[in-house]
């Protein structure tokens, strides 16, 4: 600032405008800066992200046959990381085996006919309803097919459900 | 020789004042707890280093590199426990700071923003430890990053976007590594680093240590009395460290399996008191309310005028002292009693149709009046000031939380389950 002071008084109408032009321009070009390295670091994550949810190229699974599964069974598929659960009626439905409170991978217990969780003690039946809290929803499910008497799962994207409801499950 | 032995001196007095007051030397005013702070961050840095050089942050062989590490690497697995330990301690060490910095009344005016800086530094050396933890990319890691990042989605509005951010996806796998790694050893320890020197400089602008009696205090040098204790204190720590490291290890379960959930899933022990907040209340509570407003209260504490003891004294006064001893045993018994009348009475009824209104709103609102009462209670029957009252409360806040740590960490069994800490075998 000392060495400006000469120059100002030379031209001492001017030099108010034009510190205030270089303000203005500092802080337009301190602004540009912070856009670019904010943009940057956004689509910079945001690569990562996109390439890292696996693009399923097999979206399809195939679960068996139906007569494979019984009535009133669950049956782990483990290629689509999800339980298959026959329901008492014969009806299919494909249940994710994330816990729906924090994420842990919940375990069918065949005794007690339900499935566990092993982080905060959640547990759910074999249509994926809650039985005891934390677990604030019940499990996320997969759309189920039958073509030809063989179960076929879309594990494309889980889907989120807020109750239990007769039209999600798949019947023969 | 002489010349470099002054030049040693001079660069100590660039970080400490010439002299100290007399009364802050005494050991029974700070425990010297800032310093061994500083210790352990020293300690953390060095083998740190060492570790960087043997680990390798994929997925496919981050597990192997540890393994590596603690195999055949010399020394390393005693590098690799002093690493862990003192990671912990630093923690525990940080925290009783903090307890400190209330029941002295180090945080009135002049303090101000040295314990919002003093508040940044604990969330950042959570998250250093935390992001740590994930690196072995063992089974415990694994599942405590997995629980942690869906803590995340329950954040209104932002919350997949976070959780998405964190794990460098949809999922947790590489790029959630390479996050938590950059995290860990370059974004953290640099902010680390910078926060740390602000806060000792603030400490040093408000004229050292709180002290009980302002004024013309004694002082003595601090060439050599207050290095030669600082100097005791960290030299003492060091060795603790090293013999805890030699004789016990750090944990590495097996190699993290996405399948399968280890039972019980318990989370590093210093988050075991917000997981046990997790059985009992609702997720968007637990997660995202409740720490919002504790964060919003302990940064705005200091600046309600009055609510610092005053300085220098534990606990205010001898009255200060006695509702304190109140205060936490009323804390540990309120802790037990809920947390069984919970999980015996309350939760056993099925699921209530509106756990957001009766697990969230319900306990929120309670705890909100009971607050109040409590305050009142205390400052217009019982004539406590209100510097007191605000001690009692924080101290009432930290009881509770490390008595849910306590149940977390030895009262909690295969399934969550209230157990006794015998009945579950070696821990
Ligand atoms: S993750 Fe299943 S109960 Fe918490």
């Amino acid at each position: 600032m000392k060495e400006n002071s000469s120059t100002e008084t030379a031209t001492p109408t001017s030099a108010p405008t034009r510190r205030r032009f270089l303000n203005w321009a500092w802080a337009f070009f301190g602004l540009a800066a912070v856009t670019e390295l904010g943009w940057l670091g956004v689509s910079f994550l945001n690569f990562r992200k996109d390439r890292s949810t696996p693009a399923r190229a097999k979206s399809i699974i195939t679960a068996g046959p139906v007569d494979m599964f019984e009535p009133a069974t669950v049956t782990a598929i483990p290629q689509g990381q999800l339980y298959l659960a026959r329901l008492e009626d014969g009806g299919f439905l494909a249940l994710s085996r994330t816990c729906t409170h924090l994420g842990c991978s919940l375990r069918w217990d065949e005794e007690q006919g339900k499935f566990i969780c092993p982080c905060h003690g959640s547990s759910y039946n074999a249509a994926g309803e809650v039985l005891t809290a934390p677990a604030p929803r019940p499990l996320d499910c997969y759309p189920v097919r039958i073509e030809n008497g063989i179960v076929k799962v879309d594990i494309a994207a889980p889907q989120k459900r807020q109750c239990f409801e007769p039209g999600q499950v798949t019947r023969v | 020789m002489r010349s470099s032995r002054r030049s040693i001196t001079d660069l100590i007095l660039h970080l400490h004042p010439r002299s100290v007051s007399f009364s802050t030397l005494r050991f029974t005013l700070s425990w010297g707890l800032g310093g061994m702070a500083v210790t352990l961050t020293g300690l953390l840095f060095l083998t740190g280093i060492l570790l960087l050089l043997v680990y390798q942050p994929s997925t496919d062989s981050a597990y192997s590199s540890v393994l590596t590490l603690t195999r055949e690497v010399p020394f390393g697995l005693w590098v690799r426990n002093i690493h862990y330990w003192s990671a912990n301690l630093l923690v525990a060490v940080a925290l009783l700071h903090l307890l400190r910095v209330i029941l002295t009344g180090a945080f009135g005016p002049g303090r101000r923003l040295n314990w919002i800086i003093g508040l940044a530094l604990l969330v950042l050396l959570l998250a250093a430890n935390f992001t740590g933890y994930l690196l072995p990319w063992d089974q415990l890691a694994y599942w405590a990053v997995t629980i942690c990042t869906s803590m995340l989605g329950y954040i209104p509005l932002c919350g997949e976007w976070l959780q998405a951010l964190f794990r460098g996806g949809s999922e947790i796998g590489p790029s959630t590594l390479a996050n938590f790694f950059v995290l860990h050893v370059a974004f953290i320890p640099g902010s680390l680093f910078i926060l740390m020197l602000w806060h000792f400089w603030l400490v040093r602008r408000a004229g050292g240590l709180v002290q009980a009696e302002q004024g013309r205090a004694e002082r003595s040098p601090t060439v050599p009395d207050l290095v030669m204790r600082e100097a005791a204190v960290g030299l003492t720590l060091v060795a603790l460290v090293l013999l805890l490291a030699m004789v016990w290890n750090a944990p590495l379960q097996e190699q993290a399996n996405p399948g399968m959930s280890p039972n019980p899933t318990k989370a590093p022990w210093y988050f075991q008191g917000f997981q046990e907040l997790l059985l009992h209340i609702h997720p968007v509570y637990a997660v995202f309310v409740w720490p919002l407003l504790g964060g919003v209260i302990l940064l705005a504490i200091p600046f309600w005028r009055g609510s610092s003891l005053p300085s220098g004294v534990w606990f205010g006064s001898e009255r200060g002292r006695v509702a304190a001893i109140w205060t936490a045993v009323a804390g540990i018994a309120a802790t037990f009693g809920v947390i069984l009348l919970d999980t015996l009475v309350l939760s056993s009824d099925a699921v209530a149709a509106n756990t957001l209104i009766t697990r969230g709103l319900a306990p929120t609102a309670v705890l909100i009046v009971l607050a109040v009462a409590l305050y009142a209670l205390m400052v217009r029957k019982l004539r406590y000031t209100r510097a007191e009252a605000v001690m009692a409360g924080l101290l009432l806040a930290v009881v509770v939380l490390s008595m849910c740590t306590v149940v977390g960490v030895w009262f909690r069994g295969q399934g969550m389950h209230l157990v006794m800490p015998w009945a579950q075998g070696a821990m």
